[in-house]
């Protein structure tokens, strides 16, 4: 029911909205929670395991009932949902769904940095603000709820006396601080915005949640939280019942007594104190007891007491008041009990905590903290102040409050988390079950988990749990506050890092073709690669063994772009190089080429790829598409940490150049069409050499006689700028031999065809270049990063893990990557001991059949023995081989 | 998340490093005269204490320099 007058509502602005389907109104300034009182809807969805009905109980962001559904943002409080006109909610029974469809709404992210993180609008916090502000300090006051908006201004906040010459108080309204990380990070979701806010000091004034009793039938619509019942009728001007009791513990809930006494409601006050306080207005009775039951249809109509039955539709409860201490906590700052809550006790970071979020619950004590901050704070960022006068608030003497933790009665019917819908029956088991942390309590009951992270739950929880073990709350401790402390979606955690914007994308300077001529793309780190052409009626297979008959037999061409590229500069470049890789580049004539291979120091092959002499002081290293930026960081490390003597510097050209690889016998004719000043016979251009010349169209190119299928080959490097062109010159030359793109799975068949393994796939961080079979790469001359490593007892097994060939007895049948191999004779009951895995494994064109590569336990010994891959539905036995597969003698790479 | 002090640009976000282990480990001038364990010593093996903790950071999206520092492994603290 609305108050006729009173609250902070706009009376002149009123506003329609749809809640399940019916249309009521509110004013401006109401919350949908404060618009539905009005209209007298106080019950919500039934509760989430045992639907039984539900009701607002709060005023704020601990509400565990009433959750709706506005658009497409489910799980939100009705109680911090701002009313707007045409708003259409839907009331949630405890989950929420994501639409999958989050509509056109945009989220943000905003950085900034700030001399004084400010968090809680209440007088206290406000009191800090402008206290730290008055010295020119750049202040950010963020609160649920403050009329100011989000404004930059000079002055006070409402109420506050002004602060003369305040430079800059940023006031974020409706705003949570949900996250606090190392070095006084902040995260702090503002409408569609969240915002990362970096702070010198913090300053913490997130006031205290009041805590409801645990009592039988404590979950009927028409309770509520007694400091939620004040605020409704105060600041909305809504009576959420005509006769009230109220049930309290300690002496705050007489204010709201006072409030409904005005309000015109007919109060009756139970309070747990033997002697209760005289604070209740003339005529309203006070019992001193216990609520033990309640009663009602659905929503409330009688309470009891140990020895009386009071009609009423409005219970107002107050168990005390504990500190939101989510975030103090969450900087790592440690919590004491003081014998009524867990309260700040040790800082672990540059910050204070005031007011009731400290226990401090008297205002004046609060103001006086909230001044001792700001003036704290105010100098330590070098902002200096005076300590402002102090409002006249009077001081009030306090009446000890008496916890009540449990009242007896039927446990399976007293509520203790109302959200996750938890009793103290549900406590009582995880304690009988011998659980004795409130941890443990927690994931067993769930209690604590749900949206609104135990705010009314967590207290009484551990109240009952020690009130079962016979110790105190601060025996127990509390369970670990992590963040969000209040929920966010996941659109505003994304902001606009989805969809295209998710992930970067790296494309070659030819991507425009491959698209044009309608490759099917796979994803190589960032990079999109070309991985096969499909022609019109050809399926994968169909199209990788047209591309790989090509290459094999006439001529084809790949975007190679993606290789990782490293200019390597300075006098020392060769030593350094030979300090990298397995093998010597030191004394590598200009003009040449050579594969090298490089380990990690505990001897683990890491990266590989051809490296080029441009001159004497100048190396073009080219690395795994995927591993370029490692290798380069690689470079850095080593040459700034170890090696600062060494005249070397890196440069990553990988974007630089474009690549292009032309592979096949008839290769020869078609480079000599491209680049017709080029001499490209075998003697004149032989195999690991590079050549600086021109192309047809006029493009500077530097080709190489490099192969990575066995094939003669080369590869055409050009600014890429140029790299269209180069690909189109090739192109237009190759078409008389018919020249024949080919993606990254015909290049992964070829090479594999020829046994070279790829790093990252044949690799896998525990395989060695001797378990590669790749001896020949490791030289005994010169010390390398890893090289001692290789003589360790492990890594010298002569039995470790060999790359070796798989050959399927069936050959039509393939290994799929990554299939465990065991032994014939091995009994195909757990545990069967496994000889290693399958590591590459394709068709063939070449060899008419299917092959694979793999890694098998003293492979090399094992040559022509049978093992099986057990694949569930059937079994594949395949014969250990060499792992070259074609032209074993090396007869084609010369043309 | 940290805030990193790069003697050469100032104070960054954590997201601009990367970590790079303990510090003051150096390579040794002769790996091939070393033992097993010795090796194993130097590959393998860091301290893990709970207090001061001198290590290296690389400013990896700045200006990719490396440099030693002091942090509390406690507190988070950089004490350098
Ligand atoms: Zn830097």
């Amino acid at each position: 029911m609305r108050l006729p007058e009173g609250g902070e509502i706009d009376r002149t602005k009123p506003l329609t909205f749809t809640l399940d389907g019916v249309e009521y109104s509110g004013f401006e300034g109401d919350t949908l929670a404060s618009a539905m009182i009005a209209n007298g809807v106080l019950q919500v969805a039934p509760s989430l395991y045992r639907h039984r009905p539900r009701g607002i109980f709060s005023a704020g962001i601990e509400e565990p009932n009433a959750l709706v559904q506005v658009g497409p943002e489910p799980s939100l409080q009705a109680t911090t949902v701002r009313l707007t006109d045409g708003l259409v909610a839907r009331t949630l029974s405890g989950v929420g769904r994501l639409t999958p469809d989050s509509g056109q709404r945009r989220y943000d992210k905003r950085y900034t940095h700030t001399d004084v993180l400010v968090i809680g609008a209440g007088p206290a916090g406000r009191m800090a603000a402008t206290t730290a502000a008055a010295g020119g300090a750049r202040v950010m006051l963020v609160g649920l709820s403050y009329p100011s908006g989000n404004v930059r201004f000079r002055g006070s906040p409402q109420g506050i006396p002004p602060a003369d010459g305040a430079a800059e108080l940023r006031v974020l309204s409706g705003a949570r601080a949900f996250g606090y990380y190392d070095s006084n990070y902040v995260l702090v979701a503002h409408q569609q915005t969240l915002w990362h806010v970096r702070a010198r000091r913090v300053i913490l004034a997130t006031g205290a949640h009041e805590q409801p009793i645990v009592f039988e039938n404590n979950d009927r619509p028409g309770i509520m939280l007694a400091g939620a019942v004040r605020k409704y009728i105060t600041n909305y001007a809504v009576l959420p019942g005509r006769k009230a009791v109220v049930f309290t513990t300690n002496d705050s809930a007489y204010a709201t007594v006072a409030a409904l006494v005005q309000s015109g409601a007919e109060v009756t006050v139970v309070d747990s104190r033997p002697n209760p306080p005289d604070l209740a207005p003339q005529g309203v009775e006070v019992i001193s007891g216990l609520i033990t039951n309640t009663d009602g249809p659905e929503r409330l109509t009688a309470v009891s007491t140990q020895d009386r039955r009071i009609e009423c539709d409005l219970l107002a409860v107050s168990g005390g008041w504990q500190p939101a201490v989510h975030l103090f906590s969450q900087s790592r700052g440690t919590l004491r009990w003081n014998g009524q809550a867990f309260v700040p006790d040790t800082p672990a970071q540059a910050n204070h905590v005031v007011g009731a979020a400290n226990g401090t619950f008297d205002t004046r004590a609060a103001l006086i903290e909230a001044t001792e901050a700001g003036v704290e704070a105010a100098a330590a960022v070098g902002y200096p102040v005076p300590p402002p006068p102090l409002p006249a608030v009077r001081e009030r003497e306090i009446t000890p409050a008496s916890p009540v933790w449990l009242v007896p009665g039927d446990p399976r019917n007293q509520f203790v988390d109302l959200q996750r819908d938890a009793t103290v029956a549900d406590i009582r088991r995880a304690v009988g079950a011998g659980m004795r942390s409130p941890e443990h309590v927690k994931r067993y009951t769930t209690i604590g988990t749900g949206t609104d992270q135990g705010r009314t739950s967590n207290v009484p929880a551990l109240g009952v749990i020690a009130a079962e073990l016979g110790v105190t709350p601060g025996d127990l401790g509390t369970t670990t506050f992590r963040a969000p402390s209040v929920p966010v979606s996941f659109a505003l955690m994304a902001g606009r890092d989805r969809g295209k914007l998710h992930d970067p994308i790296r494309t070659t300077p030819i991507h425009s073709w491959h698209v044009a001529h309608g490759a099917e793309f796979e994803n190589v780190g960032h990079w999109k690669r070309p991985w096969f052409y499909p022609k019109p009626g050809e399926d994968m297979e169909t199209a990788v063994l047209r591309e790989c008959r090509a290459a094999r037999t006439g001529v084809a061409m790949q975007d190679a772009s993606t290789l990782g590229k490293i200019e390597v500069v300075g006098a020392d470049a060769g030593e350094f190089l030979n300090r990298m890789y397995t093998n010597g580049f030191k004394k590598l004539p200009v003009g040449s080429a050579r594969y090298g291979m490089m380990c990690k120091a505990d001897g683990m092959v890491f990266d590989d790829g051809v490296t080029m002499r441009l001159a004497d002081d100048r190396y073009y290293v080219t690395t795994t598409t995927g591993g370029a930026a490692n290798v380069l960081d690689w470079f850095e490390e080593w040459s700034q940490t170890e090696w600062p003597e060494l005249d070397v510097r890196f440069t990553s050209v990988t974007e630089q150049w474009s690549t292009i690889a032309v592979v096949g016998p008839q290769s020869r004719a078609v480079i000599g069409l491209v680049a017709p000043d080029l001499d490209v016979s075998n003697e004149a251009f032989p195999f690991m050499t590079f050549r600086e010349t021109t192309l047809v169209n006029g493009i500077p190119a530097r080709i190489a006689r490099i192969s990575f299928s066995g094939e003669l080959a080369y590869e055409v490097n050009v600014s890429g700028w140029y790299g269209l062109a180069a690909w189109n010159a090739i192109h237009d030359e190759g078409k008389p031999y018919d020249i024949t793109p080919y993606g990254t799975e015909t290049m992964h068949v070829l090479r594999a065809e020829k046994g070279f393994p790829i790093v990252g796939q044949d690799t896998d961080g525990t395989v060695t270049p001797h378990d590669l079979g790749m001896s020949w790469i490791v030289s005994r001359q010169k010390d390398f990063v890893g090289k001692r490593s290789l003589r360790r007892p492990d890594t010298a097994r002569p039995d470790r893990k060999h790359l070796v060939g798989l050959l399927p007895v069936d050959p039509a049948e393939l290994l799929p990557e990554g299939a465990q191999m065991v032994a014939s004779d091995a009994p195909l009951t757990p545990p069967v001991p496994m000889e290693g895995h399958v590591t590459s494994s394709y068709r063939s064109a070449v060899l008419e059949r299917t092959f694979a590569l793999a890694l098998i336990k003293n492979g090399r010994h094992r040559i022509g023995e049978t093992l099986l891959a057990p694949l569930g539905d059937r079994v594949i036995a395949a014969t250990v081989t060499e792992p070259v597969f074609y032209d074993k003698e090396g007869a084609r790479r010369d043309g | 998340m940290l805030l990193i002090s790069c003697p050469w640009c100032g104070e960054r976000e954590e997201t601009e490093f990367h970590y790079g282990g303990q510090a003051f480990v150096a390579y040794p001038a002769d790996p091939e005269s070393l033992s097993d364990e010795e090796w194993a010593q130097y590959v393998f093996f860091r301290d893990n204490p709970k207090g001061a903790f001198a290590e290296r950071w690389v400013h990896s999206a700045g200006c990719r320099r490396w440099f030693n520092t002091v942090r509390d492994t406690v507190t988070n603290e950089f004490q350098s």
